[in-house]
């Protein structure tokens, strides 16, 4: 009963999170604050996959939240090295 | 016992959203791009961290066990944040100084930001 209640919160203060990392996205000062905003959802899309399946009792959503997570990782230093070197792969 | 877990877990959740708001807020917030670093690397992993283990608590509790999956969402996220955020931290030093305000070397080797790929 509770546990519905707390679950709603969480889920609805990582949704507000991503409203914030969208306005940093469209507002970002530089291109690295970009990357770090794109990163950013993507852990917070992590997390409210996770919540996802803890609130329909299902652990299938959890290799979802694993592909997120290597993928936005590799996309972020991707994105560095392209930047620092000028290319990804040397 | 199960009272004690949903209120763990009720709990856990809430710490859980809390830190990764704070995380993003400040992402928003904070003044300097060095400064804009620090919140979501270590705040929106706490978060996402605290709503791993409330999700592997319920799972306990439900009588299923912790699966690897959820053990590697964990750990490949405390693993890849502290590497991204030196990444990007490179990339915006790489970016932003100048090199005419950086000191010589002292060696014939010029400073690592500034190289580029090998040919």
């Amino acid at each position: 009963m509770i546990t519905a209640y707390a679950l709603d919160i969480a889920l609805g203060c990582f949704g507000l999170a991503l409203i914030l990392n969208l306005i940093r996205l469209a507002t970002a000062p530089s291109l690295t604050d970009r990357i770090l905003a794109v990163d950013t959802m993507t852990v917070n899309i992590i997390a409210i996959i996770v919540l996802t399946g803890l609130g329909s009792g299902s652990v299938l959503n959890l290799d979802a939240a694993i592909l997120f997570a290597l993928t936005g990782f590799v996309s972020t230093v991707a994105f560095c090295k392209y930047l620092l070197r000028g290319s990804i792969i040397e | 016992m199960t009272l004690l877990a949903d209120y763990a877990i009720a709990a856990l959740l809430v710490l859980g959203g809390v830190f990764g708001l704070i995380g993003s807020f400040g992402l928003l917030k904070l003044k300097d791009p060095m400064q804009r670093l620090h919140a979501p690397t270590k705040a929106t992993t706490i978060g996402v961290g605290a709503a791993l283990v409330a999700s592997a608590l319920d799972l306990v509790m439900l009588g299923q066990g912790v699966t690897w999956q959820e053990v590697l969402v964990a750990v490949f996220l405390f693993l890849t944040a502290p590497l991204s955020a030196l990444y990007l931290a490179k990339a915006h030093l790489a970016r932003s100084i100048d090199r005419k305000s950086l000191p010589p070397t002292g060696t014939n080797a010029d400073w690592a930001t500034f190289k580029t790929a090998a040919k």
